[in-house]
């Protein structure tokens, strides 16, 4: 549901013209500080709290807590599941854009209904119809048993629960996208004798990059993060089956506070670089935006 | 039909998106739904009516409830700064809303545990002062739930906040209504269906969320065991009947959810196309 | 090269959007699609193009049935209503396309095709924005630009929709003139769609009137002003006074205006529908002479001439009338008495 809210079509900031009907200045500041005082104390402070944790016990314990064989595992493993994840959800973001805004078809909304499907479901369900699937008791496990393949507490399940969670990031932030833009363009490039993959790669990929970015930026991030689907799926094995996030749940839970906090500082900072990129993405867009109706205007005006 | 399409690629697309549609997400569900019709409807019953299952219930929906309520309330004010005012910082402070959509929700979880356990930045006093305990309480998932919500309302209200015609609260005063009551009858009329929206989503969001609970709730069956763990503890006790039973229950409970949220934004959307 | 479609019929859900269409458009001229909006021009345009395939008909290339030929290898040029430019795309880059994506062995080298495409910005007058990209130009030089995009793969037949209907009124009279100019210059046979008469009248060698899906009218504007085949064309091209009434022998009684009505020859009086233009009807001052007796409503003077609204006495029915005046005192006044007569009507039954 993040994608569904968060995207890159709506201008992040209006601009803020001085008017005589506004509320007089001590309300003014009384609802600022009142806002800004709630975001400091749900977003600021347990951010802050985090890196401050990481390193109560001095950098050589930080520095410790990262280097240790289990953690870069962990490091190894979330990396492989966002890899896989990521692109496969961008291949299927754009399969489904292309299909959903480009023709009419029965058994659309179906579709789309169940593109949003896994934004509604709780990770914990995410992991355990993987789980049903696959698992030693599910559908597929006597098969995989006597073929000698492990999905369930092992590699394949994680990336299998990742994918599942990210599945509409990409999708959600390409359809709105790419039906506001229209099929003019790709029309157009077909009346010049372009092929449809031509088309595909030189008209309609060039025109929702910023978009397209900005959905794997957000599928990174959830990709990375996640813990519920995760931790179903996975086992616990340490040093086989941990991601970061379960790698932090470990260490938490075994009281190695510090080392947790370490750890969990690392995904802080992914998280710190993906809010930066998403606003760096969205500036561009608005600049891109306000260029072009500015461009308008002033031709209008001459 | 592949005659009257002249764009390329309907069958490759549509094709390739339906078979990766159904292999990740229709598949495996209908696997939940057919485990979940298996155990027939005395098990079933059994299952979800069971007073442990009802307590997580009243605890998933009343905290999901409570911080999507919160969420509203201060949700819409930030949204009202961060579009009416101006202020040093505030493209930071704007950004900053998207943080619980990026942050792991397992870091979220151990930072609010650590700040509002007992020996916490917060807790110290919530807690040594006031007697309120926070983490290990029903309290701190609401503010877990609080703090991964966040963002939804905002989000929902920002756009339709910016788009409101200046206008509109202008011709309200020119005909003698004051500030509160402009924003009373003018403007909160026109921002219901976006709160709604994002209140929706924030309380669906809440009632499946997981990561951020686990570690403030402290997990206490009847007490603090939220729905998701309750599924959760059952299959690690490879309790598969039983998950699938209460994981079946939560799945209709997200679709009906899902459907509304449509209809709302669907609602929302026309409201903002219409003026 | 000359195109032919016969038979068209093409429905989108309940809507007929074309109704059994069949037309000729010969070698190097230029037509105009002309009718109100959503009468099945555009579908019509797309359905030549390649972009839509109709139900049922056939699209005719030089006599080659070219119905389900794909628009990529149709050879036609297309301007889109909005002009479809590539954002991303410097105009440079834009024109070039239709050259860059042949394949390898028939694409000009980048040398052929840099000139080329700077010939073509020459053509048409914009040479100095190869460099610009599409959001940093007007309305009217962006049309001119995807005008060149179309030219540059050397299309058979050019098909442009509503190519002026995105510009406003000054710029669109200049690229009127332009347009017609650069036809006379090429001589590809052209077809552009327009819900605007005049642009119509003034750009075209012949126009086709639609309404609601089919054909109303072939003609040149000559023709199509003069001889209005149909009510819709007569109401739907210039301005005309519509008035009820009956007909026999072959004449008409127009809301007390008597008119020739050949067509009508018969003794019993049929019920009819005729239309005369504001210029083809006379005004005399005074009581006397040829005519129905009027009353003077109301006078404006629009450039050089005089507009005369006035009221036949018995009934609701006013007349506009459209007279040459060169300056000087209004021949009429408000609430005068005046004699209106006539010079010609043409009488439709029904």
């Amino acid at each position: 549901m993040s994608g569904a809210v968060s995207s890159l079509s709506t201008p992040a900031n209006a601009v803020v013209t001085r008017r005589a009907v506004t509320e007089a200045a001590w309300l003014r500041i009384l609802l600022t500080a009142l806002a800004l005082a709630f975001l400091g104390v749900f977003l600021v402070v347990p951010l802050v709290l985090v890196f401050q944790e990481a390193f109560s016990k001095g950098w050589q314990a930080y520095l410790a807590a990262l280097t240790e064989p289990d953690a870069w595992h962990a490091v190894k493993l979330t990396l492989i599941a966002a890899g896989l994840a990521v692109p496969l959800n961008v291949v299927f973001g754009l399969a489904a854009a292309w299909s959903l805004t480009r023709f009419q078809f029965r058994g659309k909304q179906v579709l789309i209904t169940l593109i949003d499907l896994p934004f509604a479901v709780s990770p914990v369900i995410a992991g355990l119809i993987y789980v049903l699937v696959f698992g030693s008791r599910g559908w597929l496990g006597p098969w995989l048993e006597e073929h000698n393949l492990s999905i369930i507490y092992a590699v394949p399940g994680i990336v299998l629960a990742t994918v599942f969670v990210t599945f509409p990031f990409v999708a959600r932030e390409l359809i709105p996208l790419m039906q506001e833009q229209g099929v003019s363009q790709e029309e157009a490039a077909l009346t010049l004798g372009a092929s449809g993959w031509q088309t595909f790669r030189r008209v309609t990929l060039p025109s929702i990059k910023w978009g397209l970015l900005y959905g794997i930026i957000l599928c990174n991030a959830r990709a990375m993060g996640e813990f519920g689907a995760v931790s179903v799926v996975s086992g616990h094995i340490r040093g086989k089956t941990n991601t970061l996030p379960l790698h932090v749940e470990i260490l938490y839970n075994e009281y190695q506070f510090a080392a947790a906090f370490a750890v969990a500082s690392l995904l802080a900072l992914l998280a710190v670089v993906t809010l930066v990129a998403k606003s760096f993405l969205e500036f561009k867009h608005q600049r891109d935006r306000e260029r072009a109706t500015r461009a308008a205007a002033r031709q209008e005006a001459s | 039909m592949s005659r009257n399409r002249v764009i390329p690629g309907f069958g490759l697309s549509l094709g390739y998106a339906t078979l990766y549609t159904s292999l990740i997400v229709f598949i495996p569900l209908a696997a939940l739904a057919a485990s979940g019709i298996s155990l027939g409807a005395e098990t079933f019953w059994a299952v979800v009516s069971h007073p442990q299952a009802v307590a997580s219930y009243k605890l998933s929906f009343g905290a999901s409830l409570v911080a999507a309520l919160i969420n509203l309330v201060f949700g819409l004010l930030v949204a009202w700064v961060l579009v009416r005012y101006t202020f040093p910082g505030k493209r930071i402070a704007d950004a900053l809303v998207d943080l619980p959509f990026a942050l792991p929700t397992a870091v979220a979880g151990i930072a609010l545990t650590a700040l509002y356990g007992r020996n916490g930045w917060f807790g110290q006093y919530l807690e040594g002062w006031w007697g309120f305990k926070v983490a290990y309480a029903p309290a701190g998932i609401v503010v877990a739930l609080t703090f991964i919500g966040l963002p939804f309302v905002v989000r929902t209200v920002q756009p339709v906040l910016e788009g409101l015609e200046r206008e509109l609260e202008e011709a309200a005063a020119s005909l003698g209504a004051n500030r509160w009551r402009t924003f009373r009858r003018v403007l909160l009329p026109a921002l219901v269906p976006a709160l709604l929206t994002g209140f929706a989503l924030s309380f669906a969001r809440a009632v499946g969320e997981y990561g951020s609970v686990v570690f403030i709730s402290g997990n206490m069956p009847y007490r603090t065991e939220i729905t998701p763990l309750l599924i959760y503890s059952k299959l690690e006790q490879y309790d598969y009947a039983g998950a699938s039973a209460l994981g079946v229950t939560m799945l209709v409970f997200s679709f009906i959810l899902l459907l509304a949220i449509n209809a709302l934004q669907y609602w929302n959307l026309r409201r903002q196309g219409g003026g | 090269m000359s195109i032919q479609v016969r038979d068209l019929r093409k429905t989108f859900g309940h809507f007929k959007a074309l109704d059994d269409v069949s037309l000729t458009f010969n070698s190097g001229e230029l037509v105009a699609l002309l009718g109100p909006s959503g009468c099945g021009k555009t579908t019509l345009l797309r359905i030549i193009a390649g972009l839509e395939y109709p139900d049922s008909g056939a699209v005719l290339f030089s006599g080659a049935d070219a119905t389900f030929t794909h628009v990529r290898e149709r050879g036609v040029g297309f301007v889109f209503q909005h002009y479809a430019l590539f954002r991303h795309m410097t105009v440079f880059d834009n024109v070039a396309f239709g050259l860059t994506v042949r394949p390898r062995r028939q694409r000009p080298s980048r040398g052929e095709i840099a000139e080329r495409v700077h010939r073509l910005l020459e053509l048409v007058q914009l040479d100095w924005l190869a460099d610009r990209y599409p959001d940093q130009l007007s309305g009217g030089q962006r049309q001119r630009i995807a005008l060149a995009r179309a030219l540059a793969v050397e299309p058979r037949v050019l098909l442009l929709d509503e190519p002026f209907g995105a510009l406003d009124a000054r710029v669109r009279k200049d690229l009127r003139g332009w347009l017609r100019r650069l036809h006379d210059e090429l001589h590809v046979t052209s077809i552009f769609v327009t819900h605007d008469q005049e642009e119509a009248m003034e750009v075209a060698d012949r126009i086709v009137v639609i309404n609601q899906g089919r054909v109303e009218q072939v003609g040149t504007p000559q023709e199509i002003y003069n001889a209005p085949a149909s009510p819709f064309v007569y109401g739907f091209i210039g301005d005309a006074n519509r008035l009820c009434g009956h007909a026999a022998d072959g004449w008409a009684e127009l809301a007390g205006l008597r008119v020739p009505a050949p067509e009508f020859g018969q003794s019993e009086p049929r019920q009819v529908t005729g239309y005369i233009r504001p210029h083809d009807i006379q005004l005399q001052a005074g009581d006397q002479g040829e005519g129905v007796a009027v009353r003077v409503e109301s006078v404006s003077q629009v450039g050089a001439a005089l507009r005369v609204s006035v009221r036949i006495p018995d009934g609701d029915t006013s007349l506009q009338v459209e007279l040459p005046h060169s300056g000087g005192r209004w021949p009429f006044q408000v609430g005068e008495p005046v004699k209106a007569l006539p010079r010609a009507a043409r009488v439709f039954a029904g």
